[in-house]
């Protein structure tokens, strides 16, 4: 027994908490890939806005693009609803309102963590202290996390924090991929091989899926088989058909699936049928919004058959 | 007493604690521990001020991971503060304890055969015992209750009584709170942060254990359950998050195991029943533990632009398809004129003289009292017969000449709406005030009162305290704290 609006509410936990994580990863690994580049590549922080599909609201509101001004748009800004703090925020208010089904120490954890990020966050704008203050939020996380893997029964409030969670990773791959090839093809021409490397070397890094990647693909990194790893792999958890399939296990499990799990074959399908992943400049960019839109498609039928009261 | 204790770097120097002219709940006038509080008093003083810094340290952060806040409605996006917690627990022995447990068992009998007795018969009028008066034009009685009967005839299933001692040290009851108490998530959580804080304490004392609560209200409203099923299906009821209880009902829905549900996830059918929304369709609802006021209940029935409640809620409570808790109605009793008849109540319907005394308290519609309350308004207390949270009273000691005046002015207008009582020597207890130093400070008790099949009492109930120097005001939304409540069995360690 499930009440419709706890399943909306535990499934945009997950994705919340998710968010949390996957920003702090970014602005980390895009830190570290600055360190590595060339001065006068002209790469911008900009980049980081659009890996965190918020480059409307930026653009709106900022024309100086320095790290600074970045930087606090992504962490602390609560205006801006992609923000670390404002992901955070929406964590804690969700299972604010579902702590009766998630494992208790859950509500705890997440209240020592907003307490320590709003009084840490000067830490994170600081370049100096950045490092380790996104260390700890990327640990928390992953605290979290563990505690909701070792405790919480696999029951439907499991299956839809798996779901969503599941769909944020994938949603998260396929931007950092986004913003990947948009740094490749403003590089391309320039015959700057080494800079490539460090590049797809960091999308990678982001999804911390540098070993995996290795050990699987057996070659030097390079975009396309970068992207086909994080697209096509059956067994990364962040791979986006990895993915897609952890959530058919859990849809399977819940009541009326019938429509979910077609939308996610689909989406299985268009996925491991591939593209080509060379064209940075045109196809593979077109080829990443049209699995956007499958995923907006997906998350759709979620909400119509769970979460709508009929 | 602080035995060989430094002063300068010892724990609470009881020496320089000044109790006043009230009675204090841990020390004595002569400067001595009171017999149940012995050995928190001497542990307290012995402790070294470093470690009773760093417990009351420990206590805040527990406070704040623990995410226990209570909500304040003009704090706008701030809604959660935490609610002060007072290291110090406040002790009482289990001997006085189990006599105070029978007096309100006692009482919220006689209540709930008085609310009973209210929608059906009415004979407690008729005999003369009580006037009828006091329901004709009472803010909550409820025509659409009239002849119904409640499963058990309970109304009042969960009922906060306020108990005050006064400077004999005796208990006397202040007010019971039949619609929707709150505050016993707190008595549950101050118990888990003095079990991290003070551990050593729970070897030494036998500290009789709370935590049997939420398996006593969860059978009570089983109990209660129209459907006679193996599981009836029970929910919580919460206005939602902006509500100042929120945290507790969510609280409480967790330690039951019951589903906690906004008014948006009710819906009932055509056949008078209650059902919830899942997401493998509707469910049947058996109990609901509403923590909705009355009118916000069911805007077909009262306030028709009220997005709280649940649409149809009354017709299936009358046709008997699903249980109210408490019953819509039963606030009649929670009504501070009302109040001053319970004695009589108790006299009327169980034969029995009432084991706990209520405040001396003055009907300001009897001509007589009304002269008296208007004469000695700067000695008394003036509150609303019908307001909660300590809203809209006034403390005539601490007031203006022109509170006074206005108070005068609104007792004769509205008599009915009015009563007053004499200003309590309301009760103090020490209070960490800084590294190494306690002040007396004045508390109030609210024990839970359950009634199903069976009657319980929570052991002992949530301690509030006015944190602010001399003030008699208790309520978290007013600069209130609490302290954790130990009832101590005679006879040392466990």
């Amino acid at each position: 027994m499930m009440l419709s609006r706890v399943a909306e509410r535990v499934y945009w936990f997950a994705r919340y908490l998710e968010r949390v994580e996957s920003m702090a990863r970014l602005i980390q690994v895009y830190t570290g890939l600055l360190f590595d580049l060339p001065r006068d590549t002209g790469i911008s922080w900009h980049n980081l806005v659009i890996a965190s599909g918020s480059h409307g609201e930026y653009n709106r509101r900022f024309s100086v693009q320095d790290e600074k001004r970045v930087v606090k748009f992504l962490l602390e800004d609560l205006s801006n609803p992609s923000s670390l703090a404002s992901s955070l925020r929406m964590v804690r208010e969700n299972i604010r309102t579902t702590r009766d089904i998630v494992p208790q120490e859950s509500w705890e954890l997440v209240n020592e963590f907003q307490i320590f990020v709003s009084e840490n966050i000067a830490q994170g704008l600081n370049r100096r202290y950045r490092h380790e203050f996104l260390e700890e939020i990327i640990k928390t996380c992953q605290q979290i996390n563990g505690l909701i893997a070792d405790t919480m029964r696999r029951d439907a409030a499991w299956h839809f924090l798996n779901m969503g969670r599941s769909l944020e990773r994938a949603d998260m791959t396929i931007r950092i991929l986004e913003a990947g090839a948009s740094m490749s093809s403003d590089f391309i021409e320039n015959d700057t091989n080494h800079v490539l490397d460090a590049v797809w070397g960091s999308v990678l890094g982001t999804l911390n899926a540098t070993m995996p990647f290795r050990r699987t693909m057996k070659v030097a990194i390079k975009g396309d088989d970068a992207a086909r790893f994080l697209l096509e792999d059956t067994l990364f958890p962040r791979a986006v058909t990895c993915g897609l399939l952890r959530m058919q296990d859990s849809a399977k499990q819940l009541p009326s699936s019938e429509k979910v799990m077609s939308c996610l074959n689909d989406f299985v399908k268009t996925v491991t049928s591939g593209s080509d992943y060379t064209d940075v400049s045109v196809g593979f960019p077109a080829y990443l919004t049209e699995l956007e839109k499958n995923s907006i498609v997906i998350h759709k039928a979620i909400q119509d058959t769970w979460f709508q009261p009929t | 007493m602080t035995k060989g204790a430094d002063k300068e770097s010892g724990g609470i120097d009881w020496s320089q604690y000044q109790g006043g002219d009230f009675f204090d709940e841990m020390i004595t006038p002569k400067g001595g521990a009171r017999r149940a509080s012995q050995r928190v008093v001497k542990h307290l003083g012995q402790l070294s001020r470093e470690e009773l810094e760093s417990r009351r340290v420990a206590a805040e952060s527990t406070v704040r991971d623990m995410g226990v806040s209570f909500t304040v409605y003009s704090d706008g996006e701030n809604i959660d503060r935490t609610w002060p917690f007072d290291l110090i627990p406040r002790v009482i022995s289990a001997k006085e304890w189990e006599q105070t447990a029978n007096g309100l068992k006692q009482r919220v009998r006689a209540l709930n055969l008085f609310i009973n007795d209210v929608y059906h018969e009415q004979k407690i009028f008729k005999d003369g015992v009580v006037p009828e008066y006091l329901i004709k034009d009472s803010k909550n009685f409820r025509p659409e209750c009239v002849g119904i009967t409640p499963p058990k005839g309970v109304w009042a299933h969960i009922c906060g009584c306020d108990l005050v001692r006064d400077a004999d040290g005796k208990f006397y009851v202040l007010e019971d709170n039949l619609r929707v108490p709150s505050g016993v998530a707190y008595m549950l959580e101050n118990r888990e942060i003095s079990k991290r804080v003070l551990p050593e304490l729970f070897e030494t004392n036998n500290i009789l254990p709370v935590d049997d609560y939420p398996a006593k209200l969860f059978n009570m409203l089983a109990s209660v359950s129209p459907r006679k099923v193996r599981q009836p299906e029970i929910v919580i009821l919460t206005p939602g998050i902006y509500n100042s209880a929120y945290f507790e009902h969510a609280y409480l829905a967790q330690q039951l195991g019951v589903e906690l549900v906004e008014g948006s996830d009710l819906f009932v059918d055509k056949d008078d029943c209650v059902y919830m929304k899942t997401i493998s369709g509707l469910e049947r609802v058996d109990v609901v533990y509403r923590r909705i006021d009355d009118l916000f209940l069911d805007p077909e029935a009262f306030h028709p632009d009220s997005i709280l409640g649940v649409p149809g809620i009354m017709r299936a409570w009358q046709a008997g398809n699903v249980a109210l808790v408490n019953a819509p109605g039963a606030g009649v009793a929670d009504d501070k004129v009302v109040y001053a008849y319970v004695p009589k109540m108790i006299e009327y319907y169980l034969g029995e003289k009432a084991i706990l005394p209520n405040v001396e308290t003055y009907l300001c519609d009897d001509p007589e009292q009304l002269k008296y309350v208007v004469e000695n308004i700067e000695k008394l207390v003036v509150k609303p017969a019908n307001e909660s949270g300590g809203y809209g009273m006034m403390v005539g000691p601490h007031a203006t000449k022109k509170d006074h005046e206005e108070f005068r002015k609104l007792v004769q207008e509205n008599p009915r709406n009015y009563i007053a009582q004499p200003t309590l020597m309301l009760s103090t207890a020490p209070v960490i005030t800084g590294p190494g130093e306690a002040e007396p400070r004045h508390l109030d008790l609210r024990p839970f009162v359950l009634q199903g099949t069976d009657l319980a009492v929570t052991t002992g109930g949530l301690t509030r305290v006015a944190l602010k120097k001399g003030s008699l005001v208790v309520n978290s939304s007013q600069g209130g704290g609490s302290k954790d409540t130990w009832i101590v069995a005679e006879g040392g360690a466990k």
